[in-house]
């Protein structure tokens, strides 16, 4: 094995970039899927934000007619000294920021949770022409987007990561040949006494193996630390709403660190079974 | 022991190699396998190994068809041929304990009868003392001498040789017949190709004789040539 330095390193670092990749796009595709779950506890609820300083006649003109609607499970109302307080409690150690405003920018605000989709979007298309209605959120398409732009992320991912698999295992495959070459005679020997397939081909899988476990365990500390810095960066640089959907790297590491373990060690045994098998035939 | 029936074979490029061999060779003989070069020794030997498949035709080992067994039945199937090379095909990195050995650790043999074994096989060739030794502080014939030990280690009930003396000079080449002999003696069938015309005819054995493939001659005492007796 330590003859072949070079194409050793070839193959660990192989492996190591497809584990990467891999590990790039599961924390892209994990945290899009937090947006996605924090978006869709919201998507059962329109929120109709209201002008400032109405009629108490408007008020129960929009909550009448909205709860009269087919598929609208509940409808209630939310100050804006009630949303600014929610705000607080969703900032958690940055809310002190908040403290310091003069006055309060949040409207008041209808919460409207609705038990249909389809239903939803009529819904909101009618609210909005009602007198006193200075806006509607609504989440769905925020979310269409979002699912639009995690199925690019997994598509791509795995487009690159097939790449590079493959790269990785006609690396190692070749890195496994020179040491089939250098071995050939005591294999043919072997063939004649009556080694079993097996038995030729157990060390050569070692090897392989073994390079896929140097492979992840490189990957691993990149992914893990690299990520960490990243993490804790950003969250030092007051960015907290974003890293609070980004997953954190605690969460993720024995997973990920059992995932690269097998897959690292998978591609490594791929690579010395394909190589036995093309300049061996064992 | 062996028996080939109708065997025929003929390589893609339409080169037949063998054509209808039927010969049985009995347990405990003898048997030399002569022919000028191309003339289907290797391939008859090929056939019994299981290096190539044949094209017509059936191989029997002890009783047992091994025409058409699966590829994770051929190991088994060699394990009960010894195999003797001209060029000895002994392994430069392992001494002579250690190639010999090598031969039974394949096999799963238990370290304590490796140890219990090898040094029989090594006192069998009369290598005892050379046990430490390296293929390259060797003589040829020595070096053969191994080479036949370890083809005999795991008792196997066949030991095939192909052109053992090839490499060594006449009195070295002397010295491995009797090696053989003896081997043969204590009840090891042995198919020996050769192209060595005095060993053929001074021992006396049966002779099969290969010519373009096809079996021309099967003569018990046979010599290396038909003999035609003078008038």
């Amino acid at each position: 094995m330590w003859r072949n330095r070079g194409m050793g390193a070839a193959s660990v670092t192989s492996i190591s970039a497809v584990l990467l990749i891999l590990g790039v796009v599961l924390i892209l595709v994990l945290s899009i899927n937090n947006v996605v779950l924090d978006t869709k506890v919201k998507f059962d609820e329109i929120e109709v934000f209201l002008e400032d300083d109405l009629d108490s006649s408007v008020l129960d003109n929009i909550e009448n007619t909205v709860k009269d609607k087919n598929g609208v499970i509940s409808i209630m109302f939310r100050s804006k000294d009630q949303a600014l307080d929610l705000m607080k409690e969703e900032w958690g150690e940055e809310a002190y920021l908040l403290e310091g405003l003069d006055t309060n920018p949040l409207p008041d605000s209808y919460i409207v949770k609705v038990n249909d989709i389809e239903f939803a979007e009529d819904l909101v298309n009618t609210i909005k022409m009602l007198d006193g209605v200075e806006e509607v959120k609504y989440y769905k398409d925020i979310i269409d987007k979002l699912l639009i732009f995690a199925g690019y992320i997994r598509f791509g991912g795995i487009v690159i990561i097939g790449i590079l698999v493959f790269v990785s295992v006609f690396i190692i495959s070749n890195t496994i040949k020179i040491t089939v070459s250098s071995r050939r005679r005591e294999i043919n020997i072997m063939k004649y006494v009556g080694a079993t397939n097996g038995y030729i081909r157990g060390p050569f899988i070692m090897e392989g193996i073994f390079f896929g476990i140097i492979g992840a365990a490189l990957s691993i500390g990149l992914v893990y630390f690299g990520y960490e810095y990243f993490y804790n960066s950003m969250n030092e640089k007051l960015y907290n709403l974003f890293t609070f959907y980004l997953v954190s790297p605690e969460s993720i590491f024995r997973d990920i660190a059992i995932m690269f373990g097998t897959i690292g060690s998978g591609i490594g045994a791929l690579g010395s079974l394909v190589s036995l098998k093309r300049f061996l035939n064992v | 022991m062996i028996k080939f029936v109708d065997i025929c074979k003929e390589y893609k490029a339409g080169v037949t190699a063998l054509y209808n061999i039927n010969t049985e060779i009995d347990k405990g003989e003898f048997v030399f396998l002569v022919g000028s070069s191309g003339a289907g020794k290797s391939t008859l030997i090929k056939l019994l190994l299981k290096e190539e498949g044949v094209t017509s035709g059936r191989v029997f080992l002890n009783n047992k068809d091994i025409t058409w067994v699966p590829n994770r039945r051929i190991p088994y199937i060699r394990r009960q041929i010894g195999v003797v090379f001209q060029d000895f095909r002994l392994l430069p990195n392992k001494t002579i304990y250690e190639n010999v050995a090598f031969a039974m650790e394949i096999i799963g043999a238990h370290p304590r009868e490796i140890r219990r074994r090898v040094p029989m096989i090594l006192s069998m060739v009369d290598l005892s003392r050379k046990a430490g030794s390296y293929p390259d502080q060797l003589s040829g014939g020595e070096q053969q001498r191994v080479s036949i030990a370890r083809a005999i280690v795991n008792n196997p009930p066949v030991l095939i040789a192909d052109e053992p003396t090839g490499n060594l000079d006449p009195d070295t080449a002397k010295e491995i017949m009797r090696v053989l002999q003896d081997i043969n003696n204590r009840g090891t069938t042995i198919v020996m190709a050769t192209h060595a015309k005095d060993i053929v005819n001074t021992m006396k054995k049966r002779v099969i004789a290969l010519d373009g493939g096809r079996l021309v001659r099967d003569e018990q005492k046979g010599g290396y040539s038909i003999e035609i007796p003078s008038v």
